[in-house]
């Protein structure tokens, strides 16, 4: 009886909470969704992702007062990495301002699968930078969806190459063993086709391992491993998998100089929490680590230190951050490059996407930016929506990532003719006649 | 006062045996499913049909399949989520090998894959219960997405094993609008939830609850085990597999294998313990409030952090959230260990006497 009149109670509590809150942004920002991740067990490298994206905005109403006196104003929705929280999450953000969330970085290759059909819908472009679905560097098919800078292929092609050139060539290639140890998800799966493409090109042998999600338990894969005998290992990790293949590797007795992972897998959460297991790991990286550049001095002195964020000092300068502060300038660009064409106001989604299609940061404009160095140039057009495909190797010595290689690309001809193989059949599946979209 | 049944008589069997013999369950019924056919679609925005809705009627209807195997069939089982994978798979494959296939037949047709699958691992049932049931059918959630990943046919060969929906069309016409897709899955689900309720009231129901009850006794009084068993696997994941279809096609749009994991599957079985084990209408509370609640606390959340200008650690509501969800959830179980539909029982049994209990 009581506990009947406890529930009831339990359940109007409840109900009054759930009252639903929409508040409209404040009129004439430019407003930003950010579908972004802290919990759950990538949340160590959404929230340094996140934090450099967030501290970037700061830095330009601060800074520059806005992007040419239009304010930025943001929300940041949790996804936990789940794809149908990342659905919700952008539901969520489309309604929250008259022009639409600017641009979705979803930071998760699932995430932005589960968006492709949707933003296109709502005319929101979708950019993912360094991940996401490679074949969508076609942007006669996906005009709505920005691989930014690298892809998947290129990474894959050009850790081939780096390994080749640590072998004394191509052809020194052939009868070697070469392991990918990957994610088991859509993420880990992406590299597979170039993969073998290249393992029949150059004649090496190919052994693909999965790990399933998390990748805290790697035992079993490493006895594969080490039965195979691979002469290298390729570590498509994410999360805690990469520092779990680090030190399962040691354990092991496998040289950690003679693995390389992708940029997901090269982040100082990953070789930190491998404690000394990690030194001599190489990673591919879309970015270099690192305070040395006059925008992260800048944002220092007119954020963190002003106390508009609360950023932790030691992630400030590592891989993730500052390729969150990237991600945050490629977006802020778009908005600038729309505007030089249609006018200082908040820009909508469909004049967004033009921005990016447009988008031209060159090693001048870089440097101006004070990016120089950190980031390659890139430059989108409608038939290439990915950008340059440079990648810089970098090692981690036992204390910092240092730059092992110069801005390094892939086999970029294998690489477009399976982008265009691959888009043309997504296209015939889902009934997309190709072709760039007007100017809005 | 309200809701009293007195000097309702019933006089033929037809009105004895109907659905809802009371005219207030009847009334309130309509009300309800007029408001969902006539005032929601006006009502709702966007974010309402894909967010919250047309999810929350997908898992319902997940829920209710798996409540029709564990509730009232008493065969524990962990394997949903895959069922709705072969759903989901098996409706994209319809759609894009055979020419011109219809939409709701693939549907369908996804749903009797499911269902055959959903048979051959309930194989196990016929020699094992209880707990070392739900780890044979553990095997179906590791074996099934493993398989529709390592076999490239199931996706078409698409490079990361991801499948995309194709667009939605009946007769010539697309489904492409939130709304229309709300309306569609809201049918099927209508539906489905209408034939469920008449299945366990129907012979083969009976038959269910006299295995889940005691099988012994059930297999004494010439109740089939094997076949009823069996039956209860097969309708169970087919009402998974046409979810599966659905989230495919309505919701999300993409589907990767491997996003059907044991989460979800714990999800779908946390929803029916909620909602109440052996309910209907559980089914249907259960999905709405392990979906919909975790939304909620967020904008709650959300907006008192807003209104009082709170300037949290980012992810800390989302922490809160969290804490504040396994909180209702523990309440919940404790005051009421059957589930929020005994509960709405419980309100009914003291609806008919108020406002004079005694």
């Amino acid at each position: 009886m009581k506990n009947t009149r406890l529930t009831i109670i339990g359940l109007l509590l409840a109900a009054a909470l759930l009252a639903p809150a929409t508040h409209a942004q404040q009129a004439g920002t430019q407003f930003i969704g950010i579908t972004g991740y802290r919990v759950g067990p990538y949340g160590a490298n959404g929230a340094a992702f996140f934090s450099g994206f967030i501290d970037y905005l700061h830095l330009v109403n601060e800074r520059d007062g806005g992007v040419n006196g239009v304010k930025l104003s943001w929300e940041e929705c949790e996804t936990e990495y789940n794809n149908t929280k990342g659905v919700e999450c952008y539901e969520r953000l489309k309604t929250r301002s008259a022009t639409g969330p600017t641009a979705i970085h979803p930071m998760s290759t699932g995430i932005t699968y589960a968006l492709i059909d949707k933003t296109a819908a709502d005319r929101i472009p979708l950019i993912s930078f360094g991940y996401g679905r490679t074949d969508s560097v076609d942007g006669r098919v996906f005009p709505w969806l920005f691989p930014l800078v690298s892809n998947y292929w290129d990474a894959a092609t050009a850790i081939v190459k780096f390994i080749a050139d640590r072998e004394g060539g191509e052809a020194r290639l052939a009868r070697k063993k070469i392991v990918l140890l990957y994610h088991d998800s859509a993420y880990g799966k992406e590299p597979h086709p170039v993969l073998e493409a290249e393992a029949k090109k150059l004649r090496f042998e190919l052994k693909m391992i999965p790990v399933p999600h998390p990748g805290n338990e790697q035992q079993a894969q490493w006895l594969q491993i080490r039965q195979f005998r691979p002469d290298w290992v390729i570590v498509w990790g994410w999360g805690v998998m990469t520092a779990t293949s680090l030190s399962t590797a040691q354990k092991m007795g496998f040289p950690r100089d003679r693995m390389v992972g992708n940029w997901w897998a090269g982040s100082e959460i990953d070789t930190e929490a491998a404690g000394g297991a990690a030194a001599g790991y190489y990673a591919a990286s879309l970015n270099l680590a690192g305070r040395d550049f006059p925008v992260v001095r800048d944002v220092q002195k007119h954020v963190l230190d002003k106390g508009k964020s609360q950023t932790p000092a030691k992630t400030v300068g590592s891989v993730l951050w500052n390729r969150g502060l990237a991600a945050a300038m490629m977006t802020v660009e778009a908005v600038r490059t729309a505007q030089a064409k249609l006018g200082k106001k908040p820009m909508t989604g469909a004049q967004v996407r033009w921005g990016i299609e447009n988008l031209d940061i060159d090693a001048k404009r870089l440097n101006q930016l004070g990016f120089g160095g950190m980031v390659p140039p890139l430059e989108v057009s409608c038939t290439d929506h990915g950008g340059s495909g440079l990648v810089r190797f970098q090692q981690w010595d036992g204390r910092q990532w240092k730059a092992a290689s110069e801005w390094v690309s892939g086999d970029r001809a294998l690489v477009r003719r399976m982008v265009e193989d691959s888009a043309a059949k997504y296209a015939a599946e889902k009934g997309i006649r190709p072709g760039c979209l007007a100017a809005p | 006062m309200l809701y009293r049944e007195a000097g309702q008589f019933k006089t033929s069997y037809a009105a004895d045996q109907q659905l809802l013999p009371i005219r207030q369950d009847r009334v309130a019924l309509i009300v309800l499913l007029a408001i969902a056919y006539l005032a929601v679609p006006v009502v709702a925005n966007d974010y309402w049909f894909n967010a919250i809705l047309i999810p929350f009627l997908v898992f319902a209807l997940a829920a209710l399949g798996l409540n029709i195997l564990t509730g009232y069939a008493g065969q524990l089982s962990l394997g949903s989520a895959a069922f709705m994978a072969v759903g989901a798979v098996a409706a994209y494959n319809f759609e894009l090998r055979v020419p011109g296939m219809p939409l709701l037949a693939s549907f369908a047709l996804a749903g009797l894959c499911a269902a055959a699958v959903g048979v051959l691992f309930g194989l196990p049932s016929l020699r094992i219960k209880g707990f070392y049931l739900a780890v044979a059918t553990l095997a179906a959630q590791f074996f099934i997405p493993w398989l529709l990943v390592k076999v490239g046919w199931f996706s078409n060969y698409s490079s990361s094993g991801v499948i995309t929906a194709q667009p939605m069309q009946i007769v010539g016409y697309v489904f492409e609008q939130p709304v229309e897709k709300y309306l569609l899955v809201l049918t099927v689900v209508a539906l489905m939830a209408l034939a469920a309720k008449n299945m366990v009231r129907s012979a083969v129901g009976r038959s269910w609850m006299a295995v889940r009850d005691m099988d012994v006794a059930a297999a004494v009084i010439g109740i089939p085990i094997m076949r009823t068993k069996l039956v209860a696997f097969a309708v169970s994941s087919f009402y998974c597999g046409v979810a599966g279809a659905l989230y495919a096609y309505a919701y999300v749009g993409t589907v990767q294998p491997e996003d059907l994991n044991l989460d979800m599957s714990f999800r779908i079985l946390f929803m029916i313990i909620i909602g109440g084990i052996g309910s209907i209408l559980g089914s249907f509370l259960g999905a709405a409030f392990i979906t919909l609640l975790p939304i909620f606390l967020e904008s709650a959340l959300h907006a008192i952090t807003q209104q009082f200008g709170l300037d949290l650690v980012p992810g800390m509501t989302s922490m809160v959230q969290l804490l504040v969800f396994g909180g209702l959830i523990i309440f919940f179980l404790i005051v009421e260990p059957n589930g929020l539909a005994r509960l709405w029982q419980i309100t009914k049994e003291k609806l008919r006497l108020w406002p004079f209990p005694h």
